[in-house]
Formats: C-alpha cells, structure tokens, sequence
C-alpha cells in the first residue's frame, strides 16, 4: 500500500483502540473473554457465547491464513491505486476470528487460499493496519 | 393454523420511468410508481391506509430516493400504519411488514415502495451550481461495516463478495462462464424488457473480455446503479375484492430469518451472507418445494449473489451452482427455471430488490409481453439483499 498520507483510516473509538493502536508495539491483540475463553471480534462489550463482561485483550502471534481474497483491478479512490489484493484471513490461535486486510509482499498473482501468513503494521493516521505477507516458513 | 400470508393479496404494482441520470426529483419517481400501482389496482388515495418503504428518508448518496415522510407530505393517505427502515429482512422486509400489519388489521390496503436515484444524486453532487450531496470525504472511517473494510481498500460490496466467490471457485471448481452465464440470461431478457438499462446482445467474449472489476468480477458481473421507483400494494384477502384485480396474488410464504453472524467476514465465506435464514424460513412457512418454482426472480447485484440465491433457496446443492446454470439452458425464459426475466438489476437496473417483486407478479399476472414465459407460471420466488441481511418471498396465484 502506498500514498498513506491520503488513505483513510477507521475512526478510533474507546471499543477499539485496543485494536487499532496495537501495531505500534508490533503487536497483533484481539479481545477474549475471560470466562469462556472465545476471542471475540470485532469487539464486543458482552461475550455473545456466555454473556459474561469478564473480557481481557490478548496478544496473538500474528499468524494467520489466507481463507479468501480478490485481486482488486479498480481505482476505487486515488490513494489506493491497483492492482492490490484483499484478503479474510483466518488467526491462527482462532481461526474463527477473522480479519478483512490486504496481502502485500507478494505478487498479486501469489497469493492462494491456505497461504499462511504473518501481520505486519502499517500506520496510516492514528492507526496501525494490520496487513499480512507471506510466512518465510 | 392459518398463516399470516394467507391473509394478504397483492393488488397493484407500479413502476416508474427507469435510467441513468434522469435528472428528475426522487420523490416524483416515488409518487409516479405509487400513482401507477393505485391505477393498477382501481384504488384511490382515500382507499390506502398503510405505508411502507425500503430503507428510510432520502439520501445524498442516492441509495434513498424517498421515504414515508416525502411521500405522505404529498400523497396525504393519513395512514393508519407506516414504515420505512434500513435494518429489514431484505429490501422487500419493506413488503413482509406491511403484510404483516395487513393480516394483522393495522390497515387493509398498504402501499409498499421503494425509490433509488444513484445516478443523479452523484451527478448533482458534482454540479458546483448546488450545494447538495456529498461533501468532501473525511479520512476517519466510520461504521460497523465500513471501519473495518476501507481502510485496506475494500470499498466495495464487489471486494466483499468477490472474496467469496473466489472461495466458492476454489472449493467447488466453480468457473467465470458459470456466473456469465447468469450475465447473458439476464441481458437476453433485458432486451425484451422497454424499461430495462441494457438492451444490446452481450457474449460469452465480450462478457470474458471486459475489464475486472475485482477477481473474479468483471464489469459485466456488476449490476448497474440507476434513478426509479416499484411499488406494490398489499391488501387484506377481504379488501382485495375492492380493488381491480379479479386475481390477485397471493403471498404462499416469507423467509425472514437471521442465521449467520451479522457480518461480512466472521461467518459464512463461500456464499454472499445471510440468505441461507431467509431461504430457511422461506421453506419452512410453506409445503411447497423447490421443485414447484415456476420462476425465479433472484437478486443479482452481483452475479455470484444469484448463484448464492440459486443454492440457498435449494434449487441445487451446495457449491453445484455453477454446473446447474451452465450453458444458460435451465434459467432461459422457456427452461426449468426461467431466472430475472426482466433483465435482473445486472442489465435491467439496481432497482434495489424490487424489480425482482414487480417482475414476479408480471410474470404471475401473465403481462410480461415478449418476455413472458411460456406455460403460465402458477409459483414464483423472489429474493431480495442478502448481506443487509436478504430477504425471500414465495408468491402463487389464487
């Protein structure tokens, strides 16, 4: 991704800042719910499996899975020029906690569903995107 | 136990003039589709107690043309009931409401609408001579939908679900000329169809040929936004016989229910989402089957959403789409299915679900002229979002 000085940014709200600010330690975090353990995104004020309140933030390895992607072709907006691949990927410690985000680090073309990937940052406004490249491994 | 359904008749439909950048007011859209189904069904203002609309007041961004507010500060029906709201099963849970509050004894003849003008609230917006429509965008991305998408470039329902039919690709060997396939039919019947968009022949090539738009789709995989306005009237079985129609549809079944997480990504990824509830509920408020469909009028602002509607709804298993619309012969207007014989929303216009509606009572009506399929059709199925969440709707004549 380039040009961030003209991408948008998701408006950081007390409920996600968590989220959003985390990348700047490098670090990928997600709620879970202490009572029941489910991770829960995005993030919710009650556990929607146990209803508990009991919720912590926790680190994950930043570890994830290609489930789906599409190689986008259109200029939706000048800051994101194509071509560029969007991504669901599946949290390896979760893999039904999922995240919309872009591939980078490959050619477009690269990229297949069950690629494992790893997160990388990329601060655009006041948030850390998390993105994914390819794993080395 | 009687249902709800049984209690209600479609009577009316209407529809207004159908472009691109008509430049006219919304709202005059709005009144001419809700003029055109009171003629339709030989009732008077005085006659429609009941409001309905699909998704609320207008918009600047054109995805509303006209809510209950502007329609009633000039149709003055008083209503006795009303309703317009975004978070419905489908566009047409505009429909369901209003049927409901129909069984229900709130009013007896509803008049449910819905009016877009997507291609001239831009171009207004861009007319330095107004100071209307959108203002110059923010770079903080607000939403539940859009916080957690725009920001990695995924501005558009076509990344959203073009993500899943690449999934759908990868597990089931589906291929590009399956959903052309679904492009083709839709622009052969748009060409018998004076009001829709898109008239002109489009081929396998020309449909394989044309720009992407974000893998798997090409432009031609892309419904295309426009300016009008559908309405229909619902009535109570009793009322109906005030009215014009000496046949008036009946409504045989609505499927209305959420079964998947309320979101883009954290539930199913091989289908558009949340259509599978709807189509669940839809079968399970009837004793009809999918094999009783005479037509089908599926949502297709996309193509891969019809493909999704086409599996969901049980026509075939899931993840045989592609095979079951192959080569086009099933969904042709005289094939097992005949599929958006209107055109659908890909060549006939974004008429934001409610083509499907008013093609389906047209085709049940038999008024579709040189689109008509043959054999009279007695069953119809319509289906409406999914995603928004979606809605289903099974009409029969009497």
């Amino acid at each position: 991704m380039t040009d961030t000085a003209l991408r948008p940014f998701p408006a950081i709200t007390p409920q996600n800042e968590f989220f959003w600010t985390a990348g700047a330690e490098g670090k990928l975090r997600f709620k879970r719910c202490r009572a029941c353990c489910t991770y829960l995104h995005p993030p919710p004020p009650v556990c929607p499996e146990c209803l508990s309140k009991d919720i912590s933030v926790e680190d994950v390895s930043g570890a994830a899975t290609v489930a789906a992607f599409t190689i986008n072709h259109h200029q939706w907006r000048p800051a994101f020029p194509p071509p560029y691949v969007i991504a669901i990927v599946e949290i390896a410690e979760a893999p039904y906690v999922r995240l919309t985000t872009q591939i980078v680090g490959c050619a477009p073309e690269a990229v297949s569903i069950g690629m494992t990937v790893q997160v990388r940052f990329e601060q655009v406004g006041p948030a850390w995107l998390p993105l994914f490249a390819p794993r080395e491994d | 136990m009687e249902k709800f359904e049984d209690k209600v008749r479609i009577t009316g439909i209407g529809i207004s003039e159908v472009g691109r950048r008509l430049m006219r007011d919304p709202v005059e859209l709005a009144i001419d589709a809700c003029m055109s189904a009171m003629a339709d069904a030989g009732l008077e203002r005085g006659d429609i107690d009941g409001l309905s609309a699909h998704p609320g007041p207008q918009t600047a961004d054109g995805y509303s043309g006209a809510g209950v507010s502007a329609v009633e500060e000039i149709l003055r029906v008083q209503p006795k009931w009303f309703n317009s709201s975004h978070e419905t099963p489908g566009h047409t849970g505009a429909f369901v409401a209003a049927a409901l509050a129909v069984a229900a004894g709130l009013c007896r003849h509803a008049l449910v609408f819905r009016c877009t003008w997507e291609t001239t609230a831009p171009a207004l917006a861009r007319d330095p001579r107004y100071n209307v429509g959108q203002s110059a965008p923010g770079r903080a991305v607000s939403g539940e939908i859009q916080s957690w998408r725009i920001p990695f470039g995924a501005y558009s329902a076509g990344n959203w679900i073009g993500m899943a039919a690449t999934r759908h690709f990868h597990l089931y060997g589906t291929k590009r000329e399956h959903l052309g396939a679904i492009a083709l039919n839709a622009r052969r019947n748009a060409a018998l169809n004076p009001n829709a968009i898109y008239r002109d022949p489009l081929t396998m090539d020309d449909y394989l040929n044309a720009r992407m738009i974000s893998t798997p789709f090409g432009l031609y995989d892309c419904d295309t936004p426009c300016d009008g306005a559908v309405a229909v009237i619902v009535s109570h079985r009793d009322a109906a016989k005030d009215t014009r129609r000496p046949d008036p549809l009946r409504l045989e079944a609505a499927g209305t229910q959420v079964t998947e997480r309320w979101s883009w990504d954290q539930g199913v990824l091989d289908h558009e989402v949340m259509l599978a509830g709807p189509a669940k509920s839809l079968w399970e408020r009837t004793d009809l089957k999918p094999k009783d469909v005479d037509v089908a009028e599926l949502y297709d602002g996309f193509t891969f959403n019809c493909l999704s509607w086409i599996e969901a709804l049980g026509f075939c298993k899931r993840g045989e789409g592609g095979p079951f619309v192959e080569g086009g012969t099933r969904i042709a207007r005289d094939g097992e299915l005949p599929l958006n014989t209107h055109g659908g929303q890909l060549s006939g216009g974004r008429l934001q679900g409610f083509s499907f509606l008013h093609e389906a009572c047209i085709q049940l009506w038999g008024e579709g002229g040189a689109r008509q399929v043959p054999n009279r059709p007695q069953v119809a199925c319509v289906s409406s979002g999914g995603g928004t969440p979606g809605g289903a709707l099974l009409l029969a004549r009497p």
